[in-house]
């Protein structure tokens, strides 16, 4: 019954979850489509675990119920493995290849996974691993990963790559317009949906 | 005008502009802050906008400028109503010539706030009429239209949003923005404005007079409205409603509620025509118990037989879970998906380089018996530091501290408060400590700005909400005319002389006041201001983990050997706790 593609982008607070979801935004303005989407805001931003539904052509709340999402797209590993759930058997992930340890991890001296064992845990899913940082430093800030992610997900999006692209030089900063737009093209290049 | 992508909040601030707001006030609190950061930035203002001090001063300023007959508004998250509730009993009684409205966000599944209280009850209690939004055009256009609901009236309208209102996106359809602003002017009326008991008991009846027409009136407006599709049905107010009509079966009956006070022979109408009727609303029973007290022979499903949840925030799951509770068709089912167990959680932390983390840390260290009363702001982390005992409302660690430390409890104290607090509830406190003769430290974390909420100015900021030049303040000369003789100012990156300070206010009695002053480092990044970052010299490194206590989010560990990632931002704190000097200044090896 679900009319809408619903997307979570997943992160850490500080990673650049919300501009990725505002391009989406912004890009189903530029298509004439309607879209919902929810954010993290206040105390939960500070360095914690963050996430932003998207919801394109949504028409009715901003929330995406676990198991239904359509894609999720993790800047962090750990994240990846917390919102799993969201999607369905077999989902489509699209994961950057970086693991932040949190620091309570340190202090409390719990158990991390490391990025072998994730990737084992999520092998059961469509999974694109991307290693973002190197992309955005050829791109020319190590600030774009984001972006870079956001193109290695966009052969999954159902919105036009030239629509997304414009969307991208709307949303982020005037002065890094050049940068983020070859993240955008290099982390579409290697993500799964180009040929 | 134009269709575009835009925030809860900014679609709110926008409906203000198109409805020719005159007067705007407020006290930052999430999820409401960012009505107020709109407005205030906007390049053209020909209105006035402000930062207050409190709830209740927001209130006061905006209420008085609605008696001057212009357009008000004023913002807080749900619990600054209750700094407010004083001003907000009485202007019901007074009423407004001007329209004025209260934006009080409530954050159900409390997201960033210490309860989940229900802002509808004071809409209730204080008789007011309260508008409830389902989406982010909805909130738009309700606020776009309610000043003049508030000007029909002549009395103060309550708008309430819910987090997933103001901090979710969509397409929103704006207006033109206004250009037809009033001229202020105070029309002496002391029936009105002056609430002598011979003048509130007239102005109580006036009050009472006025609900059976805008009970009707919400009706006529659309705000609450049905529609008859069976025999079985579904009453949703705020979020809730789009929450239900993403599920609900086409052959069910719908109601939504959207606005409060309820016209009861309406919705009598309503329930009548069924033989079931479940209600959804997030927080209190508020629609529920009106739909009970309505219903003759129509069985009844909501909160207070069990089949919805009193508490947190709801989904289309479970709504769909309660639907299929009470019988009722829903058009999905939702697969059953928990998290992976075991992962390691990310709540959220100080900044690598927040001057809070030094404070707390050397508390811990001067005060190791101590009992650390703190407040509401990013310190209230301080938690996993070991170093918040207790965090109840703003401005309740001096007094909690002050409280504890009269009650016989004999070991020190030592309360937290940031500086926007301090101002916002904390000086009466302070005020209080001194006269009643308590013995306790109270630390100011002053880093210059309310910064949980998105770094707001204060006047300790020393700008205004719109970026003017303020009259500068002392904390200092504050905390000395309450009375506080021992008052000491420190820089909390110099470890050695803010453990100093806290060990000579630990030898003193009465009320000592630390004030810790740093700017926070997130608007220090902002404002040009570079510290070289610190790293870890490998040979020097013991693996002791004293540097693990600190907290900072930029120190890792591989294996027991520490190291200082990229998020380092200069403060250098962890080199004057490392034993072993392997803490050094990048460069300087």
């Amino acid at each position: 019954m679900k009319t809408s593609f619903d997307v979570l982008i997943v992160g850490i607070g500080g990673q650049g979850t919300v501009l990725a979801s505002n391009v989406l935004g912004e890009a189903c303005i530029i298509e004439n489509r309607t879209v919902r989407s929810a954010e993290t805001h206040g105390m939960a931003q500070r360095g914690g675990s963050v996430e932003s539904h998207i919801r394109i052509d949504g028409k009715h709340g901003s929330l995406i119920v676990p198991g239904t999402a359509d894609l999720l797209v993790a800047f962090d590993l750990l994240e990846a493995l917390r919102y799993r759930h969201y999607l369905p058997a077999g989902g489509r992930l699209v994961v950057n290849r970086n693991l932040v340890v949190p620091t309570s991890v340190y202090q409390q001296g719990i158990d991390v996974p490391d990025e072998e064992s994730i990737l084992a845990a999520l092998a059961d899913l469509d999974v694109t691993c991307i290693d973002a940082a190197a992309l955005a430093e050829e791109a020319g800030s190590i600030l774009s990963q984001n972006i870079v992610m956001l193109g290695a997900a966009s052969g999954d999006i159902p919105l036009r790559p030239a629509t997304l692209e414009e969307a991208v030089r709307r949303c982020v900063p005037p002065k890094t317009v050049e940068v983020n737009t070859a993240a955008f093209r290099l982390g579409r290049e290697k993500g799964a949906g180009t040929p | 005008m134009a269709i575009r992508y835009l925030l809860g909040n900014e679609g709110i601030a926008h409906a203000c502009l198109e409805a020719n707001i005159d007067f705007a006030s407020g006290y930052p609190g999430t999820p409401s802050s960012e009505v107020i950061d709109v407005l205030r930035v906007q390049k053209e203002r020909p209105f006035t906008v402000e930062w207050s001090t409190n709830e209740k001063v927001a209130f006061e300023n905006a209420l008085a400028a609605a008696w001057c007959g212009v357009r008000a508004l004023c913002t807080m998250k749900h619990v600054g109503l209750n700094v407010a509730a004083d001003p907000l009993m009485t202007s019901a009684y007074t009423g407004v010539t001007g329209g004025f409205v209260i934006l009080t966000a409530d954050d159900p599944f409390a997201h960033s706030s210490q309860n989940e209280q229900d802002t509808r009850r004071y809409a209730h209690f204080s008789r007011l009429p309260c508008l409830d939004p389902a989406s982010v055009q909805e909130a738009h256009d309700m606020m776009r239209d309610a000043f003049a609901l508030s000007e029909e009236f002549g009395l103060p309208v309550i708008f309430r949003p819910t987090t997933r209102i103001c901090h979710s996106k969509g397409d929103v359809d704006l207006g033109e923005i206004g250009t037809e602003h009033r001229a202020a002017e105070f029309r002496r009326d002391p029936k009105q404005y002056v609430v002598i008991p011979a003048h509130t008991r007239v102005l109580h009846k006036k009050l009472n007079e006025k609900q059976p027409d805008l009970k009707r009136r919400l009706v006529e407006l659309g705000y609450n409205r049905h529609t008859v599709r069976g025999r079985t049905a579904v009453v949703a107010s705020g979020v809730s409603a789009a929450y239900v009509r993403e599920v609900l079966g086409d052959d069910v009956s719908l109601a939504i509620v959207g606005a409060y006070p309820i016209d009861e022979e309406w919705l009598r109408d309503f329930v009548d025509r069924h033989e079931k009727i479940l209600v959804v609303e997030e927080l209190d029973p508020v629609v529920e118990e009106v739909v009970r007290q309505v219903a003759t022979k129509t069985e009844v499903f909501g909160k207070i037989d069990g089949t919805v949840p009193y508490e947190g925030e709801f989904t289309p799951a479970i709504v769909a879970a309660a639907l299929e509770k009470a019988g009722i068709t829903s058009t999905t089912t939702f697969p059953a998906a928990a998290p992976v167990p075991g992962v390691p959680p990310r709540p959220p932390i100080l900044c690598a380089g927040c001057m809070h983390r030094p404070t707390f840390y050397a508390m811990r260290k001067v005060f190791r018996d101590g009992i650390f009363p703190s407040d509401i702001g990013c310190y209230t982390l301080g938690l996993q530091l070991g170093a918040v005992d207790t965090t109840i409302c703003m401005g309740a660690s001096i007094t909690v501290g002050s409280g504890i430390a009269r009650s016989g409890e004999e070991r020190p104290v030592v309360s937290t408060i940031g500086d926007s607090t301090f101002l916002h509830t904390g000086i009466p406190g302070l005020l209080n400590a001194v006269y009643n003769g308590a013995d306790m430290v109270v630390v100011i974390l002053d880093n210059r700005i309310t910064a949980m909420t998105g770094h707001q100015p204060n006047p300790n900021t020393g700008m205004t909400a719109t970026g003017e030049e303020s009259t500068p303040i002392s904390l200092d000369a504050i905390c000395r005319s309450c009375g506080v003789s021992w008052v000491e100012t420190v820089d909390p990156y110099d470890l050695p002389v803010l453990l100093d300070t806290l060990r000579r206010a630990k030898e003193r009695k009465g009320v000592r006041v630390v004030i810790a002053k740093q700017p926070c480092v997130i608007t220090a990044r902002r404002s040009g201001i570079k510290r070289k970052p610190y790293t870890v010299d490998p040979g020097r490194c013991t693996g002791c983990g004293a540097c693990r206590s600190f907290g900072c989010p930029a120190i890792a560990f591989v294996d027991k050997n520490a190291t200082i990632t990229e998020l380092c931002a200069g403060c250098g704190v962890c080199a004057d706790i490392c034993p072993s000097g392997a803490i050094i200044m990048e460069g300087r090896r």
